[in-house]
């Protein structure tokens, strides 16, 4: 660790990293200061300007410590349900030794912390923790060196209870953080890259951690942006075109204006009601008559995946090996198959909300984001304001999931209290969150494979058309293998007639169902026993770790499939874990209804610093794994989104709960690496072999709904 | 030209979180905004609309209750319970407690109607089974897959309320 001095605030001497002033350092005032690079930059770097323009291109988190004795922890990041809000300040009031209450999380808003990129991507306590205890021990260094200039005591003598700084051998003699920040402005930057030694160090204190804002959830205390409000506030609702594709021709105003106490607001297309009731509003809006002229891509949810496949694609070889040729020429048995998977929706209870206000000429929008510094961004250059003019604070989010990294929400309610003049609400209904999510995006997965007459697979030709390369790697030992990826062709028109982006462990997901599949498939057809074949054909030590982890965990008997059991294996990477799945499920032959009774999980994700956390971050991802598997599918024509509500769209229910065991395999001298995602990319392909292993039935396409598992049960 | 027609207001009296409370308001809203704006109770929460998710459950004469789905002139005369009254003054209801322990919430936003649909369970069958819990909560949808802590602290809740009797 690199030590910075401590640099005067006041001489405005930058560092050579081009950092410059800004305005939090103004709003916060005076205080200690310690910046600090808690997460992954990279995708700072690579960001274009004027993204990585601001000061804090190298360090975007610090620590402060007020005149008033706060100690606050500022980042860009936001509190969407993962935790962080009370790991950070937990960690800051055990390494200060001051009370929790003096402790403050200041999260996810532009004027107030330094850029960053964005809160996704499985960056828990487990990166941020080594850093925040190197900045903490830093601020503690300062406060313990004035304490000792202003007291006169060497600072070997002091001791500090509850932020207050005093000399052990005469405890009248004493300082308070506070004042000794006081009529003080000091920086401090620190250069942490965290060693073996500092998670050592970290698990030590890395006790099970209480939510800190349970309290504030559980009492209806916790304020989402839709629970904000604001002097003269009115609600909006969106004139919504009835597909992603449609082009407004007419429209007719009168039957909304004649709603009691309504305005509308209208800027070309963009056409909005105003009410300060809200419901009020929701009635107006249905009663503008609007006209659209369609030009409607021929597709839907069906034809989706033969266009995909017959387009003509842009084609990159992600990586290969060996002579696929050859390895076809050495295989005894070839098998050939394709697996589809739908758009997917994040469906999060809280639906995309925004508050937005003008004052003079400052724009602040409240939203509920997983990017408050893009959504600045887009603010600034589509209403052409400059970026310190515009501020944007992410509260509470209500569950993100990869969906609110969109923020489509906050730029319309801007412009529309640009247009209103007054602060407006936007709160997405139900039927918008379903429209204008950024979707996990459909995919085709065809692989052609082989194995000799020992069981040795020798051939492994995949290809993802349209779905997402993540977690694609071959993953056995394969000697002749190829992974390509079908994506469009510059130019070409969109393929996905809806929005798509990133979703847990985005694609990981359908790559892991397809490859496991096939693997199923393939060991079926040798008569071996799957965990047996995954064994025999793996050469990557964790992976097999994890394998022989979880047979003993679930006392796991081998039998070649199907064997009637019900159970299916699979196994994979994501986020630097080493992941392996049992499921254990019951079919319904009459009906296709598949329960999932049981879930096993191995988990190899070198140092587990909070087991607890670790425990409810499989659960979370088998629970929602089970939706995308069983039900979760996006129905649509054209540009027109079918599925608008959690009644045609089925998210997981308590009532599908199985049984969840857990195995973390001991790692603890080995860096930590991703928990909120690994377990997730193995639900789909754990339940699929399960439910060949049952009945004998192979499932290519996910969701596998009652009325595909029929389907299937008709091939057996 | 249009004609505006002023929609007529509508008194309304009710108990709520233990206050008898009189509102004068448009009739044709639903309790679910009613509370929100009106009377600031901002912890029950929009989530569909439409009744599907449970996020905006509240007890009316200590039945769960969808109040999206509630025209606010049902309430007249009755008994309403929100997430802000459960509790009696700064002490916790057993199941607000059983949740912080049982870390049954990570976003947080389906908590409060959980609670609820969980505490008028909980009046109606002080001896809910587990089977009885996941039974009486299907109807609440939960994203964060907080499924089974939300089941531990329903089980943990009921168990101590019936100690305590």
């Amino acid at each position: 660790m690199r030590k910075n001095e401590i640099t005067d605030a006041g001489t405005g001497k930058e560092k050579s990293s081009g950092m410059k002033r800004r305005s939090f350092v103004k709003i916060l005032g005076g205080g200690i200061f310690v910046f600090f690079q808690p997460w992954d930059l990279s995708g700072i770097k690579d960001a274009a300007l004027p993204q990585a323009r601001s000061l804090t291109k190298d360090y975007n988190a610090f620590l402060h410590i007020a005149p008033d004795g706060t100690v606050s922890c500022i980042t860009g990041k936001v509190e969407l349900g993962q935790g962080i809000i009370t790991s950070l300040a937990q960690v800051m009031a055990d390494d200060l030794n001051v009370p929790m209450e003096k402790v403050k999380m200041v999260m996810g808003d532009t004027d107030l912390c330094p850029y960053d990129a964005g809160t996704w991507g499985s960056l828990t306590i487990r990166q941020f923790g080594p850093a925040m205890r190197a900045a903490t021990a830093e601020a503690k260094g300062v406060l313990l060196d004035l304490a000792s200039a202003q007291l006169g005591v060497p600072a070997s003598r002091l001791e500090v209870k509850d932020g207050i700084v005093y000399d052990q051998q005469s405890p009248g003699k004493k300082v308070s953080y506070g004042q000794l920040a006081k009529g003080r402005k000091l920086e401090k930057y620190l250069d942490v890259k965290p060693s073996p030694e500092d998670y050592k160090l970290f698990s030590v204190i890395g006790k099970p951690l209480k939510r800190t804002d349970s309290r504030l959830k559980v009492t209806g205390e916790a304020k989402y942006t839709g629970d904000l409000t604001l002097p003269g506030m009115v609600y909006a609702r969106i004139l919504r075109p009835p597909s992603h594709f449609a082009k407004l021709r007419s429209v007719d105003f009168s039957g909304a204006e004649a709603v009691e106490g309504t305005q509308v607001l209208r800027d070309g297309d963009f056409i909005a009601v105003i009410n300060v009731n809200k419901e009020k509003a929701d009635e107006a809006v249905v009663k503008i008559n609007a006209e659209y002229d369609f030009s409607e891509p021929n597709v839907n949810d069906e034809t989706c995946y033969d266009r995909m496949t017959g387009a003509d694609s842009g084609v990159n070889v992600m990586s290969s090996g060996g002579d696929l040729e050859a390895g076809r020429k050495l295989s005894d048995k070839l098998f050939e198959s394709e697996f589809r998977d739908p758009y997917v929706a994040h469906a999060p209870i809280e639906t995309h909300t925004a508050l937005a206000r003008m004052e003079g000429d400052k724009l602040t929008v409240w939203a509920s984001t997983q990017t408050p510094f893009g959504l600045q961004d887009a603010l600034a250059s589509e209403l052409k304001m400059p970026l310190e003019k515009v501020r944007v604070i992410a509260p509470f989010v209500g569950g993100g999931f990869g969906g609110k990294i969109a923020f489509q929400q906050g730029v319309e309610a801007a412009r529309l209290t640009i247009l209103a003049k007054k602060p407006v609400m936007l709160v997405w209904t139900r039927e918008e969150e379903f429209f204008y999510d950024t979707f996990h995006p459909a995919g085709v997965y065809r692989i052609k494979s082989g194995i000799d007459n020992s069981g040795m697979i020798k051939y492994w030709d995949y290809k993802v058309f349209y779905g997402g390369t993540r977690g694609s790697e071959v993953i056995y030992d394969v000697p002749n293998f190829r992974r390509s990826s079908y994506s469009q062709k510059k130019g070409a028109a969109p393929i996905h007639p809806v929005l798509t982006g990133a979703w847990r462990a985005p694609n990981a997901n359908s790559n892991a169902f397809a490859r496991e599949s096939q693997i199923d498939i393939m060991a079926a057809a040798a008569g071996i026993d799957p965990l047996e074949f995954r064994l025999k054909n793996l050469k990557d030590e964790k992976m097999i770790g994890c394998l022989k982890a979880l047979a003993e965990k679930a006392g796991y008997v081998p039998a070649k499939g199907p064997s009637g059991r019900g159970f299916g294996i699979s196994c994979g990477t994501d986020a630097g874990t080493w992941v392996a799945m049992l499921a254990e499920v019951n079919v319904d032959k009459n009906t296709g209804q598949i329960k999932v009774v049981k879930v096993t999980c191995s988990q190899d994700m070198g140092m587990c610093v909070n087991p607890h956390g670790t425990v409810m971050q499989i659960e979370g991802c088998v629970m929602m794994g089970l939706g995308y598997t069983l039900t979760e599918e996006t129905l649509f024509e054209g540009g027109n989104v079918k599925t608008r509500g959690f009644d045609a769209y089925e998210i997981p229910r308590f009532s599908w709960m199985p049984k969840i065991e857990t195995v973390i395999i001991d790692k603890m001298d080995q860096p930590p690496q991703g928990g909120g995602e690994p377990a997730i990319i193995l639900v789909g392909a754990s339940v699929a072999n399960a439910v060949f292993d049952a009945t004998g039935a192979r499932l290519y396409r996910m969701p596998m709904t009652p009325a595909r598992v029929l389907e299937a049960l008709k091939m057996v | 030209m249009v004609l505006i027609t002023p929609d007529m207001e509508q008194k309304i009296s009710f108990k709520l979180n233990g206050k008898t409370t009189v509102i004068t308001t448009d009739p044709n809203q639903t309790l679910l905004w009613v509370l929100r704006n009106q009377l600031g109770l901002t912890g029950t929460k929009y989530g569909c609309g439409t009744g599907f998710c449970g996020s905006c459950t509240v007890l009316v004469n200590k039945e769960a209750t969808r109040s999206c789905m509630l025209p606010v002139t049902d309430v007249e005369g009755k008994e309403v319970i929100t997430i802000e009254g459960l509790g009696k003054g700064s002490r916790l209801h057993p199941l607000q407690q059983a949740f912080i322990d049982n870390d049954a919430l990570q976003c947080g936003f389906c908590t409060p109607g959980m609670i609820m649909t969980a505490a008028a369970m909980l009046l109606k069958n002080p001896s809910v089974s587990r089977e009885d819990i996941v039974k009486g909560l299907d109807e609440n949808l939960c994203r964060c897959g907080a499924h089974p802590r939300i089941i531990d602290a329903v089980e943990t809740a009921a168990k101590q309320m019936k100690g305590g009797k």
